[in-house]
């Protein structure tokens, strides 16, 4: 699926102070085209800072970021516009409280794309349907399970067509029988060659599903490298100890 | 339900029930008490008070109620129609205020330092000044192109004023009570800043303050009877005029009575809406 010619997106040395403390101390990512490439590492080492900041929800002190060789840290850039090529989906799934399931997946279509009401109803539709949320157009977020929130979210961004989709911990608010259908959507997006950036604390998943690995430990690239290889054996000491912490659980 | 219940009650419950009875008899007995020694008071305080003959008949007059109805009847339409647009130009006010003061680009600070000083006077400022100033300031500034303006006016622009900086505090409270992360979801699907607002935090925002906002909107109901002050012949001016009339205050009554009916629809709308809103925010509780 990996087409390794062009990276979709390219960063180089990002760097992310917040109130004083280094979060991000010069992180290096390559993420080419169909690929999925998972972010581990524990909380607090910067998982969720590094996807924000690809978003440019959060402005960064240093380095670069290239969404399909075009630099979007650039002084001047129209940062709404790189947005709507960026996907970004939360762990706490914010739905719009407000508006229908449908509402909620048309709402960016209409108001940023341009789409017309009944495209964009279509369009939703035939994502619901997919996802088999179908009847559950007209609902609001709050009727919805956890599961079927966050797979709204999900198609939400996904249907903007964005060039990356970035997964920020999409399965840790979620009830434990709940998690399996949310993977399971992101195996089909897999198939149809979405690339996508997720960050995330389930291995297996990771393992069976991820292209590439990367470990992230206070704030720099520990390690990183194909999915299957670096479960198996992993070549740094700290890359060790984390899995084994995992494995403890 | 239609599952029968046919068990036999435990121990427990048997006696849970009848102390729940005995409760039962002692607050009806206390209710039946407290409400003879609140009529005592009413008695003793009220209609047994020496005067209290003399003060019906200056009050209670049927015949000078019937006799002064059609003129205060008549000046509750024009606080009906300052009720209306007054109401109208406070939403729209109130709103913009509250937008200006949440706008964080810096290009908007004087926008946002005039909105912040604007609801601090004007929250601050008594109502009935507020109207001596515009009622009495404005056409004296002889704007010669305008012509006189109408007292009804001058007071709805008044009242507009004073509320717009109420409800502008309602709607700021508002827009604040949306989670960021509603925000944070939006910009992230390339939503604006301009189309966030309205798209995604203006209608949370506006539904949540629907309750205060009714609440607002009752004490407006009946200070629209202040504009009276200003010569305007409204409920309160018309009921004036026939006191002098009758000599009897019985009018004053009779629009007091009117601006209670009045109100009364629109308090039991706002429990509606607050009690649609807290059902759904709590539903399943016990409490």
């Amino acid at each position: 699926m990996t087409n390794w010619s062009k990276p979709s997106l390219l960063v180089k040395g990002i760097r992310k102070n917040y109130e004083g403390r280094e979060i991000l101390r010069g992180v290096d990512l390559e993420v080419y085209p169909g690929q999925i490439v998972a972010l581990i590492g524990s909380s607090g080492s910067g998982k969720s800072t590094l996807l924000r900041c690809l978003n440019l929800l959060e402005e960064i002190n240093d380095g670069q970021i290239i969404l399909d060789g075009e630099d979007i840290t650039r002084s001047g850039v129209n940062q709404d516009q790189v947005r709507e090529q960026i996907g970004l989906v939360f762990q706490s799934f914010n739905l719009f409280a407000h508006l229908t399931i449908l509402e909620n997946i048309t709402l960016a279509l209409r108001h940023v794309k341009g789409m017309a009401k009944e495209e964009a109803d279509q369009l939703g539709l035939s994502w619901l349907k997919r996802i088999g949320l179908a009847e559950k157009a007209n609902s609001y977020p709050d009727k919805l399970s956890g599961g079927q929130q966050q797979r709204t979210a999900i198609v939400r961004a996904v249907a903007m067509n964005p060039k990356v989709l970035l997964l920020d911990e999409v399965t840790s608010a979620l009830d434990p029988e709940l998690v399996g259908e949310v993977l399971n959507l992101i195996k089909d997006l897999k198939q149809t060659g979405t690339t996508i950036v997720m960050a995330t604390h389930e291995m297996s998943f990771a393992r069976d599903v991820a292209d590439w690995v990367v470990f992230l430990e206070e704030g720099v690239v520990a390690e990183e490298g194909e999915a299957v290889d670096f479960f198996k054996n992993p070549k740094q000491q700290r890359t060790k100890e984390f899995l084994a912490r995992l494995k403890q659980r | 339900m239609d599952n029968q219940i046919d068990e036999q009650p435990s121990e427990a419950e048997l006696a849970r029930r009848a102390f729940k009875k005995k409760q039962n008899r002692k607050s009806t007995l206390i209710a039946f008490l407290s409400t003879l020694a609140f009529a005592a008071v009413v008695w003793f305080g009220l209609i047994a008070t020496p005067g209290w003959e003399r003060v019906s008949l200056a009050f209670f007059n049927w015949d000078v109620a019937v006799a002064s109805f059609p003129r205060v009847i008549d000046g509750l339409f024009l606080n009906l129609r300052v009720l209306l647009f007054a109401a109208v130009s406070v939403l729209f006010f109130g709103l913009l205020l509250a937008i200006m003061r949440t706008l964080r680009n810096p290009v908007f600070f004087p926008l946002r330092i005039f909105s912040r000083g604007y609801v601090d006077v004007f929250r601050g400022l008594p109502l009935i000044i507020v109207l001596y100033l515009v009622g009495f300031g404005i056409p004296g500034l002889r704007l010669e192109f305008i012509g006189r303006i109408p007292a009804e006016v001058l007071g709805t622009i008044a009242l507009t004023i004073t509320y717009s900086a109420y409800v502008a505090e309602v709607f700021r409270a508002g827009i604040e009570s949306v989670h960021p992360s509603q925000r944070l979801a939006a910009r992230s699907l390339g939503l604006n800043y301009a189309k966030t607002l309205r798209l995604v935090v203006l209608p949370q925002a506006v539904r949540r303050v629907a309750p205060p906002l009714m609440n607002d909107f009752v004490a407006l109901q009946k200070d629209v009877g202040l504009i009276s002050v200003l010569g305007a012949i409204d409920a309160v001016r018309g009921a004036q005029i026939e006191v002098a009339k009758f000599a009897n205050f019985t009018p004053y009554v009779v629009a007091g009575l009117l601006f209670v009916l009045l109100a009364i629809p629109t308090v039991r709308f706002a429990d509606y809406i607050t009690n649609r809103l807290s059902s759904r925010e709590q539903a399943g509780s016990a409490l």
